[in-house]
This record gives C-alpha cells, sequence and structure tokens, in this order.
C-alpha cells in the first residue's frame, strides 16, 4: 500500500499513513499526464540533438574543421 | 536581501517501504521565502522520473512552467501550461546506478503574498557517467493568489525510495 509521510510544520510531528482514495485517483491521473509530457520533451530533445547534428554535417561540408565547428557551438 | 536559512519541521528520510508522497504541512506565514531541497530516487523501473510539487493540496490546471533541459550532449527547452502539479526535474529511477540521487532545488519567493506565485527550480541528476549529465532549469507559476500552507512532493512513477530525502527551510529578510 502506498504511504505518504506527513510533516505538520507547526507541531513538528511527523507521521506515515496510507493514501486515501482520493489522493490514488489523482495519483493515476498524474502518471497519465506524465506519459504524454515524457514524449513530448523525449521528442523536443532528440529534435535538439538531430538539429544540432545536422547543422555540424553541413558546417563540415563547406569545409569548417572539427574545431572550427566546435568554436561555433559554444 | 535574504539571508537566513531557517529550519521548519524536520527533514524527511524515506524508510525502507518507500513513500508515495512527501507532505509538508501548516507551514508557519513568519517567512518571506521558501526554499526546499531534494535529493530523490524513485522505485520505478526507469533510469529516470519527474518529481512533481503541488501546493496547498492544489491540483487543478494552475501550474506553467518555462524549462531549459541539459541532457547528454544536447540542449533544449520546453514548458507547458493549465497542468496541475508543478513538474520540477528529474530524479533518479531504479534503472540508475544504485544509490544513486537526483538533487534539486525549489525556491519559492514571497510565499504569501496576494500574488501569483513564481518559483525557481534547479535540478541535477547524478548519473554516475563519464561524459554525460542532466540539468534541469526550470521557472515555474502558480497561479494563485493564496498564501502558500502547504507542499507536496510526489514521484511521476513509482514510490520515492529509501534514503530519498527532503528539508523545508524558511527565509528572513535581514
Amino acid at each position: 500500500m502506498a504511504t505518504a509521510i506527513e510533516v505538520n510544520c507547526a507541531t513538528g510531528e511527523v507521521t506515515e499513513r496510507e493514501l486515501t482514495a482520493a489522493e490514488i485517483e489523482q495519483r493515476e491521473v498524474d502518471a497519465a499526464a506524465y506519459a504524454v509530457r515524457k514524449v513530448e520533451e523525449d521528442a523536443a530533445a532528440q529534435a535538439a540533438a538531430d538539429a544540432k547534428a545536422s547543422g555540424q554535417a553541413k558546417l563540415a561540408a563547406l569545409g569548417l574543421t572539427t574545431d572550427e565547428i566546435a568554436a561555433l557551438s559554444k | 536581501m535574504a539571508n537566513t536559512y531557517i529550519q521548519i519541521g524536520s527533514t524527511v528520510t524515506v524508510g525502507s517501504g518507500g513513500a508515495a508522497t512527501i507532505d509538508f504541512t501548516s507551514i508557519p506565514a513568519t517567512y518571506t521565502d521558501l526554499v526546499v531541497k531534494i535529493s530523490g530516487r524513485t522505485t520505478e523501473a526507469a533510469n529516470f522520473t519527474t518529481l512533481s510539487l503541488t501546493f496547498n493540496g492544489n491540483t487543478s490546471a494552475n501550474y506553467s512552467r518555462k524549462m531549459i533541459q541539459g541532457y547528454n550532449s544536447s540542449v533544449a527547452s520546453s514548458g507547458g501550461s493549465s497542468e496541475t502539479s508543478l513538474n520540477l526535474g528529474y530524479i533518479n529511477g531504479n534503472n540508475s546506478t544504485a544509490s544513486t540521487f537526483g538533487n534539486m532545488e525549489v525556491y519559492v519567493p514571497n510565499y504569501t503574498s496576494a500574488n501569483n506565485k513564481s518559483v525557481s527550480i534547479d535540478a541535477a541528476q547524478e548519473i554516475n557517467q563519464a561524459t554525460q549529465a542532466v540539468l534541469w532549469l526550470n521557472a515555474g507559476l502558480w497561479a494563485q493568489t493564496t498564501a502558500i500552507n502547504q507542499i507536496t512532493l510526489t514521484p511521476a512513477g513509482g514510490n520515492l525510495a529509501q534514503y530519498s530525502t527532503a528539508t523545508l527551510y524558511g527565509i528572513l529578510k535581514s
């Protein structure tokens, strides 16, 4: 059973309790949203990497050295 | 300029059974800013997963963010709006090197103000590789004007694993 650790900042009391039904439901909603968001963010990261590689290849085709391309990428 | 860190409540260290959430409640309104420092790992079978935050138990679509992500050798940016929690950054999953964690700091200025709440987050994942790194710099917004009195941390997948920690600080203006 999933639990929540709660720190009551007024009393200093720390308790551990089972999640409520509403919290479990919200957790499932959040997990579904995360799955969608992760696909989008992974795609964005991959697109950036692909664009970088493509740009570097074009610069190399123009005759720039590896050091010159690295300097432009900084 | 704020110059004091005062710990509020206890540092939470997750036990062997794991925890679905860490919840700081009844946060006093006596400070200027809040800081949460987190070292987290989840039980999810993945290299990493994100850690999310909600204020005051609010899970309505009031959260938005703009993020720069350094992921291995590339840099990307993204964002989100009308989200039901604030996505802080990556923490390590169960497939990552044992006993490694994702670490982050969440800074909440003027948490008792009657304005919408801005949040800054920096997060770095400990991935034990020679040439790669994962970093998030994140600007968050909670579009609510009530004072913050509760902060809840929840991983997107799995439970927070043993030895994950979270500590809340209050910042007083000098």
